[in-house]
């Protein structure tokens, strides 16, 4: 491989770590809470509210039923809006930060209800507010869940992020098909598959080992 | 202390609804251990998780320290809670949280201090007997050690009364044992008073000193422990009794048994003595003034509290005229006499 060519791979896995990185961040600023409100607005729950809890159900449920390829197309003018142009790595990370928004809102929400019941009504028995559950009971009960969603969060996300080239976002998906495929370079599509297998694997024996650390049980 | 007042819970409405407590109603005085009893599915954890309404009550009210909290908006409520501990079967702990921090919850949920929460988490674990374990998790403990864990968390906010909700039902017998020392103790020690609960007679018989029987959502039975031990009042405080003390006849008696005397039958009689009549040589003297012999089947002398309970089945051999007698001499003194059947004489 060129000189120039290694370049333009350590530059892809840049990229993909980049975008990766945003989108992860953010859609876990926004997707924890989401899934928090999904789970304690069920009914029978601490804030059970039945009208809420199913508009936010079917959001969440259009969200993950878009595919990833037509989302990012479809959310063009809302991305320009964001990333100021609809192009580029930045403009990539929107519909990225979108898709997984709801993803990791049902991670939460699925490991939030791991938490036994009777560990709320403890709480409850104790006089927490619902705010005070979700804070010192819900969240740090489901710690390992919550890290175990995010890894895969993580690694759904670098899927995606291959086709981020769409919208000319680069990465190393990108850089595979350009090279790899349009030019039939099998070393660069051979390198860009290794790097990402290597990220993936990287995250997730990360994930596990925290999990392992934050599991009491 | 708590007072429930003609309480009821149904769950559901419409065509079935499910009756799951019906007018209860209850005092349990300051310092006192009062124990609800009753099979599964009778009620009784409705019954206590109405006390902090953790369930709330269809009808009826929940006095606790002259507050009812029926009444209370959620956040007089939730205060009011810190005046309630709670200890449950599965003990309930985080398992995020070391003994310390589990410990430490209510009093966090409280907003006290990091300090004042050292100064009074410390003292809870001694009492307890957990200063050893305080930086384990609960995974690495016993279940008797984490139900005592339990119990330190729920003394932490300094409650004036502590619901237990089966909470020896999932220890063995000798742990069960010392979790009802440790709640006895804290009932002398801090005044607390205490509702608790149970399946077992063993838990009402070693610490309660009144007991409560519920069947199908209804409290039949209120009565002080002693004198239920002694005298339960009905059918199914008998069959509680009875199945504690296994003081059935043997089978083979059981199978002769005949419900009408003949003329060659001997009554078999159970016995209750408490009171003076434990310490009375009764049996001796009823064979020398009725002319009687008494062949002893069975017996059992259980200790409730300060109380002694005496039980015997009995055969009584002699003519007709004779065991008549004696029965009546039995009754005159004070004891609880059961014509369980008659036999046919076998000599």
């Amino acid at each position: 491989m060129s000189p120039a060519l290694l370049n333009l791979v350590f530059e892809s896995t840049l990229e993909t770590l980049y975008m990766v990185a945003i989108a992860g961040l953010i859609s876990a600023a926004l997707g924890i809470p989401l899934g928090v409100a999904l789970y304690t607005s069920r009914p029978g729950q601490i804030l059970e509210r039945p009208v809420l809890n199913n508009v936010l159900s079917i959001i969440t449920n259009v969200g993950r039923s878009v595919p990833f390829i037509i989302l990012m197309v479809a959310i063009i003018p809302l991305t320009r809006l964001i990333a100021g142009s609809s192009i580029g790595t930045n403009a990539a990370i929107v519909p990225l930060t979108i898709a997984s928004i709801p993803f990791v809102a049902r991670l939460i929400e699925g490991a939030l209800n791991e938490v036994g019941p009777g560990l709320v009504e403890a709480a409850q028995a104790m006089g927490a507010t619902p705010l005070q559950i979700i804070t010192k009971v819900l969240l740090p009960e489901a710690r390992g869940g919550i890290i175990n969603g995010l890894t895969i969060t993580v690694v759904t996300l670098i899927s995606y992020s291959a086709m981020a080239g769409t919208v000319g976002g680069g990465g190393l998906g990108d850089l595979g098909i350009r090279y790899g495929y349009n030019r039939f370079d099998p070393m660069v599509m051979l390198v860009t598959v290794v790097i990402l297998v290597v990220m993936v694997q990287g995250f997730q024996s990360l994930g596990d080992h925290l999990v392992r650390k934050s599991d009491h049980k | 202390m708590i007072t429930l007042k003609n309480v009821s819970k149904t769950y559901g409405s419409g065509d079935k609804p499910v009756v799951a407590l019906k007018d209860a109603s209850l005092t349990v005085p300051q310092g006192a251990i009062t124990g609800v009893i009753g099979l599964s599915g009778a009620g009784k954890s409705t019954l206590i998780r109405c006390v902090n309404l953790l369930e709330r009550p269809t009808a009826g009210s929940i006095i606790v320290d002259g507050q009812e909290l029926t009444a209370l908006d959620e956040s007089a409520l939730r205060s009011a809670r810190h005046q309630i501990g709670m200890i449950f079967q599965h003990f309930n702990l985080l398992s995020s949280r070391t003994v310390f921090a589990n410990v430490a919850l209510p009093l966090e949920l409280a907003g006290i201090s990091k300090a004042e929460i050292r100064k009074r988490v410390e003292p809870l674990l001694e009492l307890t007997g957990l200063s050893d374990k305080t930086a384990q998790y609960p995974a690495q403990l016993s279940g008797g050690q984490k139900q005592r864990v339990a119990i330190a968390r729920a003394l932490a906010s300094r409650p004036k009364v502590l619901l237990c909700d089966e909470a020896t039902s999932a220890l063995d017998p000798q742990t069960t044992a010392s979790i009802l020392e440790l709640l006895k103790d804290i009932n002398t020690k801090l005044g607390l008073t205490i509702l608790l609960i149970t399946h077992e007679m063993e838990v009402v018989k070693s610490i309660c000193d009144q007991v409560a029987l519920i069947s199908d959502g209804e409290l039949v039975e209120i009565a002080p422990v002693g004198d239920f031990f002694t005298a339960p009042q009905t059918h199914l405080g008998r069959e509680f009794l009875n199945d504690f003390l296994q003081l059935e006849p043997p089978r083979a008696l059981v199978e002769r048994l005949e419900t009408m005397p003949g003329p060659h039958t001997h009554p078999v009689v159970r016995l209750a003595f408490s009171g003076d009549a434990v310490s009375t040589p009764l049996i001796s003297r009823l064979a020398r003034e009725c002319q009687v012999d008494v062949s002893i089947l069975q017996a059992k002398v259980e200790s409730i509290q300060e109380r002694t309970l005496g039980l015997m089945i009995a055969e009584l051999m002699g003519d007709s005229h004779q065991t008549q007698q004696a029965l009546d001499y039995l009754e005159s003194h004070d004891l609880k006499v059961e014509v369980l059947g008659h036999v046919t004489r076998t000599a």
